[in-house]
């Protein structure tokens, strides 16, 4: 399997603060990698340099073998990254459909007319809400927000997709529907990172898994492996709860 | 069919100067005048909701421009000359301050008015040493009015273009969520910019056209910031994200603003300026929105109603 994304020693400083200090990760092409880590360690800064919402402080960016380093986010989508934010982002004046629609029509494949509408379709399909599509988007609750989330993110066809625990604060039924949902992403051979707290989807889900502690990488490797690794045991005492 | 009806509408417009005679005529092309600022306004602040004061830096521009080329160019080169130089100062304009929060960019559009006329003013008096320049040019009224419809036409039909083009649907999920319009390959600086200079080009030349009835021109008559004010609140008030929300705004307050300067000389700017923050506090969505959730609220059957007109 060929590399999709390596990051070299990626920093990123907020004033005093290092929030992600030299992550050096390699993520090759179908792997679902899960990014684990206490809160505050450094999860969502490491998806916002990868995803060109923050410019890293040192270190470099490659994806697909491409220099991306300091690139702003609309090169980044261009180039076959999706993502879904830990906040839920949706466009609230736009209806599910249009909503969908425009990482398809601006993204790499850059659809109009019949082509985008049936890539459309299928992504809202995909998340169960094709029937809504002329809804406005401002009327969904959280769980279905989250779904045109992804759905959104789907919609360019992405080659790596990074989900910023997605599957968070969704009740037991719809956290199982959550992670029936992205094994079946998993089988199209996506590549995707995913910030997780939840262990147990972790488990189901992602069969290699990197840990943050402090902004820096503590483990990489096989699930099994780095669960039960005694620094990321470390790590997470005192958050036993998490 | 639509296209026949268009046309013909605009058959019959350009009648009027027949039927209302010098003054009323005189009205027309300020009318029409503010229609097409009002809509070209809207057509980049309306879905980036920036709101831009630099109105009347371009319209002052164009103007001026045909003040110092009337006598040395033709007549159809110096609107296209108007053209290039509004586009040119769009540009760098839109360059340097389109990256500003929205309320820096309130302040800087405000100031770069200001800015423009010290300078025409300084090189005026000390490089040609004419302050004030008369405009020759051989055009009634109803030729300006004329020219105006067309104009006003044809922002009006690249509004609507835009709107079922990708550039249309860029910009209204730029007005939402910039973060989501970046992730999604949208390049945020580039749609601004396309959008603000093609406003700002039609602004120029709606100044550049309407220079001819002031036969006289000076900074201070062509960088009035009233035109600024007046073109952000009728666009406002009759809903800056609507096609034709800023014609619907534009018309009844024009006439109501020539009344009230007639009327009240003496107090107009503060009624101009209570008129400003009752709109943009009250209804910064415009009267037709304001009137559809009304109307919304009274059927029950909410927010899927206007999206289908928003659509169609
Ligand atoms: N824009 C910012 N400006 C300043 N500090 C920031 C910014 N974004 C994040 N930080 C800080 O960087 C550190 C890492 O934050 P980050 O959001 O990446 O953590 P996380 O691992 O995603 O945590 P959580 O599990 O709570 O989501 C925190 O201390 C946070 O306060
Ligand atoms: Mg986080």
């Amino acid at each position: 399997m060929s590399v999709l994304l390596e990051t070299q020693g990626l920093t990123k400083r907020f004033g005093g603060l290092t929030a992600v200090n030299g992550v050096s990760l390699t993520v090759r092409r179908g792997e679902v990698l899960g990014l684990l880590g206490p809160n505050g360690s450094g999860k969502t800064t490491l998806m916002n340099l990868i995803s060109g919402a923050l410019k890293s402080s040192e270190g470099a960016l490659l994806i697909n073998g491409k220099d991306m380093t300091g690139a702003p986010p609309h090169r980044i989508a261009k180039s076959g990254v999706a993502r879904t934010f830990q906040l839920v982002k949706i466009l609230p004046s736009l209806t599910l459909e249009e909503n969908v629609m425009v990482p398809a029509a601006f993204g790499p494949d850059r659809l109009w007319g019949r082509a985008l509408k049936a890539q459309v379709a299928e992504c809202l399909d995909m998340v169960g809400l094709h029937a809504r599509a002329g809804q406005q988007a401002s009327e969904l609750t959280y769980i279905d927000q989250k779904r045109l989330e992804l759905a959104r993110a789907l919609a360019s066809a992405p080659k790596l997709l990074l989900l910023d625990e997605w599957l968070a604060g969704l009740n037991p039924t719809e956290l199982h529907e959550g992670i029936r949902l992205i094994r079946e992403l998993e089988q199209t051979g996506i590549t995707i990172i995913m910030v997780e707290h939840i262990m147990d989807a972790v488990r189901a889900l992602c069969p290699r898994c990197a840990v943050m502690n402090s902004g820096t990488l503590i483990a990489d490797g096989p699930t099994d492996q780095v669960l039960s690794d005694p620094h990321v045991v470390a790590a997470y005492l005192g958050e036993e709860d998490a | 069919m639509r296209y026949l009806l268009a046309v013909l509408a605009l058959a019959a417009l350009a009648t009027l100067p027949m039927v209302f005679g010098d003054y009323g005529t005189g009205m027309l092309v300020g009318l029409a005048g503010y229609v097409t600022l009002a809509t070209s306004w809207a057509m980049f602040s309306g879905p980036t909701r920036y709101i831009s004061l630099a109105t009347v830096a371009f319209f002052g521009v164009g103007a001026y421009t045909v003040a110092v080329l009337n006598e040395v160019l033709p007549y159809p080169l110096v609107l296209l000359a108007a053209a290039g130089i509004g586009a040119t100062m769009a540009l760098l304009v839109g360059l340097s301050t389109l990256r500003l929060a929205g309320i820096y960019f309130v302040i800087f559009s405000f100031g770069l008015a200001e800015l423009v006329r010290q300078l025409i003013t300084w090189f005026e008096v000390n490089v040609t040493g004419t302050l004030g320049r008369y405009i020759f040019l051989d055009l009634e009224a109803k030729h300006i009015f004329w020219q105006l419809l067309a104009l006003g036409a044809a922002t009006l039909a690249l509004s609507a273009w835009i709107r079922r083009s990708r550039l249309g649907l860029a910009l209204r999920v730029i007005g939402d969520d910039e973060t989501v319009a970046a992730h999604s390959g949208i390049n945020l600086a580039r749609t601004k910019l396309v959008l603000f200079v093609a406003s700002a080009t039609i602004i120029t030349l709606v100044g550049a056209i309407q220079a001819p009835r002031w036969v006289y021109v000076e900074p201070s008559i062509v960088f009035n910031p009233t035109v600024s004010f007046l073109t952000v609140i009728m666009a406002l008030l009759g809903g800056a994200t609507r096609l034709w929300g800023p014609l619907c705004g534009a018309v009844p307050l024009f006439l109501l603003f020539e009344w009230l300067s007639a009327r009240f000389p003496d107090h107009f700017s503060i009624l101009l300026g209570l008129m400003f923050m009752a709109v943009v506090y009250a209804l910064p969505d415009g009267v037709l929105a304001a009137l559809e959730k009304f109307r919304s609220k009274g059927n029950g059957n909410s927010a899927t109603k206007p999206a289908k007109e928003a659509n169609a």
